[in-house]
Order: structure tokens, then sequence, then C-alpha cells
């Protein structure tokens, strides 16, 4: 068995599109909406999660065999827990602005939907090197729409893309107006809906009924 | 009084959990095609809220905070414990949601049945923990304005999720474009129910 043979290939792959934390799995969408107004604290965002779902992915595929089924819950909790303590702390020293945008929301990575998901269907019934790739690839899987949101709203909200203008001067002259509404909250529900309808048209087998 | 009053209502219409922060989004679009098991988890979220907010105010104010270990004698001033107001908070959370689990299973078996395995999951609900962070980050001016900060953010979160399940309910006749069916359209009608509540944000009392 190789590193990445075809199995764990699907494992990484998977989640990146036919299978997206977000979208198709209805997992983590509350921070996916909430920190998606800029483009810096969505990538920022979307790193930290990838980080804690990846180890907290091994710790518990290592103890999986140890932990009483009735406090999984508990245990899973409390690992989480750490990881998330020690990134709000890495952010709190390196990136304190961006730390500061995402206020609240880095602490509730604990109670992100994609960590318990993964780690109940996925983590408890698989080695660690199977959970590492399932963690990277959920975490890649959900930074993408992160990403996708927050381009698209920065660039339309504030013409502006990881605070650069983007948006030429000239536009504004003639007339070009941003769009505000896109950078308050409702609209990133719009957007990611708008993100479901594309991807959903493009693969009919995804259709609810 | 005044000020119970605003916190009650602000934290109800113009800091609604799901409108505003989209906090408990998972359970909210997971729950939320039936009335009557969406106005149970409400119930639920509710209860949890108004309990656990009271009792994280407390520790943060009297154990975390830097300083707040003061009462236990001088050389305890310089404490600071806030980097464990995740750990404390999530395990408070954790127990609590544990016990009314046991409660709710002892002595009202058929709301137990009805909730099933939400009940638990509840434990991982953003929005209590989020209710727990944002109280950490207003700095509350006394434990009873914390405690009517829970209850209205459970009171804001019901009535989304209610509203939501009785919109859900009658989408069942529609016809919508198939690739939006379930999961898109239920985003669009949070956004224009969200784009709804923005006229609070005004408010002023």
């Amino acid at each position: 068995m190789g590193f990445l043979s075809s199995k764990n290939k699907s494992i990484l792959a998977g989640p990146l599109s036919k299978n997206n934390p977000v979208i198709i799995q209805m997992l983590g969408i509350c921070s996916a909406l909430a920190v998606t107004s800029k483009l810096e604290p969505s990538i920022v965002m979307a790193a930290s999660v990838t980080i804690v779902v990846a180890f907290a992915n091994v710790i518990i595929s290592l103890l999986r065999n140890t932990i009483p089924n009735r406090i999984r819950i508990i245990v899973q909790l409390v690992v989480v827990a750490a990881l998330v303590t020690i990134v709000s702390e890495v952010l709190k020293a390196f990136a304190y602005d961006v730390n500061k945008q995402l206020s609240v929301f880095v602490g509730l990575i604990i109670t992100n939907c994609i960590l318990m998901g993964r780690l109940e269907a996925f983590a408890l019934g698989n080695g660690p090197w199977a959970s590492f790739l399932d963690g990277i690839g959920n975490g890649l899987g959900y930074g993408i729409i992160l990403i996708i949101i927050g381009f698209f709203r920065e660039l339309f909200g504030s013409g502006t893309l990881l605070g650069y203008q983007v948006i030429p001067k000239i536009c504004y002259d003639l007339g070009y107006v941003n769009n505000g509404l896109m950078i308050l909250p409702p609209m990133a529900l719009i957007v990611v809906s708008i993100i479901i309808w594309v991807h959903r048209s493009r693969n009919k087998e995804l259709q609810e009924k | 009084m005044e000020e119970l009053l605003s916190t009650l209502v602000r934290s109800i219409f113009v800091d609604n959990m799901i409108f505003a922060y989209y906090l408990g989004m998972c359970s909210y679009l997971a729950v939320s095609k039936n009335v009557n098991t969406a106005l149970g988890l409400g119930i639920a979220v509710t209860f949890i809220l108004t309990c656990t907010l009271p009792i994280n105010y407390l520790l943060e104010n009297y154990v975390l905070k830097e300083g707040a270990l003061g009462w236990l004698g001088t050389q305890f001033e310089s404490v600071n414990l806030s980097f464990l107001s995740l750990l404390i908070f999530i395990a408070i959370i954790a127990s609590f949601t544990q016990l009314v689990e046991m409660v709710v299973e002892r002595f009202a078996p058929a709301l137990y049945s009805s909730l099933g395995i939400f009940l638990p999951l509840i434990a991982v609900n953003c929005a209590i923990l989020g209710g727990s962070l944002f109280m950490q980050q207003k700095a509350f001016a006394n434990v009873g304005v914390a405690t009517v900060y829970g209850f209205g953010s459970g009171i804001g979160w019901l009535l989304a999720i209610v509203g939501m399940a009785a919109v859900r309910e009658k989408l069942a006749y529609s016809n919508i474009p198939k690739p939006l069916r379930g999961l898109g359209i239920t985003f669009i009608i949070t956004g224009l129910m969200g784009i709804g509540f923005m006229c609070f944000s005004g408010l002023k009392i």
C-alpha cells in the first residue's frame, strides 16, 4: 500500500467537489458565511480549519480504540478545544488584525460541524494516515468555498482584493458604484445558494427530488 | 430594568443568532423541515442557553478573567487564565447538555424520543458556544443581564427556526428549478428573511 494509493487519493479529492463539506454535506456553514465579507479572513479561516481538522482527525484516530463509546463526544470536544486554543493563541501572536476581524469565530471552530462530522464519520473507523488525508481534503473543500465566497463578496462589495484596489478608478468616474449589499450578512447566503445552483446544475446526480 | 429590557429586545431582533451571525446554522438547516420538531429543538436550545450563560458568566468573572481570582487573596490578583476559557466553556456546555438529556429522558420520555439525536448534538450547536463567547466579548454589567441575553438569543433562534420550518412545509408544493431544490432554496429564503430582519437594526431602545 503506497502512501497515495487510489483509495487515499479519492479520500483526499472527494471532498473538493462531489462530497464537499459545505455545499453537499451541509457542514460548517456558520463560519463559512460569517467570515467571508473579505478575502483575507476567509483564507486565514480556511487554513486554521484545515490544520485543526487534520490534526484532530489524527489524534482521535490514534485514540479510537481506547475511547469509551458513551463519553466520546466530550473526549472529541476536549481534543478539538485544545487544538483550537493553540491556533487562536498563534493567530493572536502573529496575525492580530485578522484575529480581531474573525473575533469569536476562531473559538467557534470548536463547534464547527465539519470537525464533529468528520471525527464521528471517519476518524473513529480509520487509521491515522487515511484520517489525516480526509482531514486535509475536507479542510481544503471547505477552504475552496470560503475563498470563492470571499472573492466575490470583496470584489463586488468593496472593489478590492486582499485590500488592494482592483476595480480601476475610471469605472467609478463613469458612475460604477460598489454594491454595499454584498458586505451585509444576508448576501453571503445568496452567494452560497448561487454556488450550489451552479454546482448542482453541472452535477445532475446531486440534485434533490 | 431598562437595561434588561433593551438587552432582551436587542438579542431577539437586532443581534439575532441566525440572521446576524449565522450561528447554529447546521441544526437550523437539518431540523427545519417540520414545525413541531423545530419548536421542540428551539425550546431545548433556549433552555440550555438560559442556563449556561449565567454559569459561564460567573466563571468568566470570578475565575478566568485577568485579576478575577482576586477574591482568593492578593497574591492571586495577577493570575490570568483567559486562555482556558474555550475549554471551560465547552466543558460546561457539554456536561449541561448531558444533564438535560438525562432529566428529559427520565421525566418526559415522549419529548425525548421526538427530539432523538438532536438533543445530544446541542452541545456542538454553535449558537450555544457563540452565546458564551459574545457574553465574554460584550462584558455585561451583571449576571442578570447575561441571563436575559441568553434567553433572548434562544428566543431569537427559536423564532427563526420555526419561521423557516413553516415556510419549508409550504415549499413542498411549489415548482422550484431542480438544482435549487432542498439546500439552495433554503439558503435563499434565509437570506431574504435576514434582509427582513435587518430593518430592526436601526432600533434604539
